[in-house]
């Protein structure tokens, strides 16, 4: 098996999803503070908006991809096992797949393109 | 057979055999008293953003639950709103806001670092006061949005 560089990718990929969050949030943060009050009909208006959704799942998946590397990075770091290290390891790529999977079926079903 | 291959097998097992031996021969100290360990502060802010990951990482599946709940329809909305005011959840929402704060300052601290800014030790210092100090102040904000 190739792990050529796999490591650096991952390195990077965890900077690189960390930068994307920022701005997205610094985004967000300024319809929040434009906003007053907010109802259902509004803010599911906001996530029917195509690049508002799309950025938005965009964001779910760098925070799952970006918490897998932190976990990973902990389970290095805490579980001496290799054993263990996989089994938990394997778990929890699962769930951030399985998330992801979820927060996008949720986005994708009030886009209106 | 090729001689190279030979030779970093037998390398290989030696090393591993040393390894085994060492690991027997010391037993390592080990010093858990959560109360007599000093850090200094950049340790503090480094702890800090790891523990704040976790508890962000645990959070997640429920962020996205009630984020799915507030979109379903209108009583999913209002039940998320209703929720959010009971006084348990808003104490852990409070931690969470805490860990997104630390986490945001010491993780924007990390990513200098790694374009080799701040790297010195004055510097390292005095940039992890100021974002323990900038997570705080984020922090306390965003806690006075949800309390007030």
């Amino acid at each position: 098996m190739s792990w050529r560089a796999q490591g650096l990718r991952t390195w990077l990929l965890q900077r690189l999803t960390a930068v994307y969050m920022i701005l997205y949030a610094f985004s967000f943060s300024f319809y929040f503070l434009a906003i007053e009050q907010l109802d259902y009909l509004q803010w599911r208006a906001l996530f029917a908006r195509p690049w508002v959704n799309i950025g938005t799942s965009l964001f779910f998946i760098a925070l799952l991809y970006h918490a897998w590397v932190g976990v990973r990075d902990i389970l290095i770091d805490y579980v001496s096992g290799n054993a263990w290290r996989f089994v938990i390891w394997t778990l929890v790529s699962l769930l951030q797949v399985t998330l992801a999977i979820w927060a996008t079926m949720i986005l994708w079903s009030v886009v209106q393109l | 057979m090729n001689g190279g291959a030979i030779v970093a097998d037998w390398t290989y097992d030696s090393i591993r055999l040393h390894y085994k031996a060492m690991k027997n021969q010391q037993k390592r100290p080990k010093f858990l008293n959560l109360f007599k360990i000093h850090l200094p502060i950049t340790g503090i802010t480094s702890i800090a953003h790891r523990i704040s990951g976790v508890l962000l990482f645990v959070a997640t599946p429920a962020f996205i639950y009630y984020f799915h709940l507030s979109l379903k329809n209108a009583q999913g909305f209002l039940q998320v709103q209703t929720y959010m005011q009971s006084v348990s959840i808003k104490l852990i929402i409070t931690l969470l806001l805490w860990s997104l704060s630390h986490h945001l300052f010491a993780g924007i601290r990390f990513l200098l670092s790694d374009l080799h800014i701040g790297n010195s030790l004055a510097v390292a210092r005095r940039s992890a006061w100021l974002v323990n100090l900038a997570g705080l102040i984020l922090f306390l904000y965003l806690a006075y949005k949800v309390w007030l």
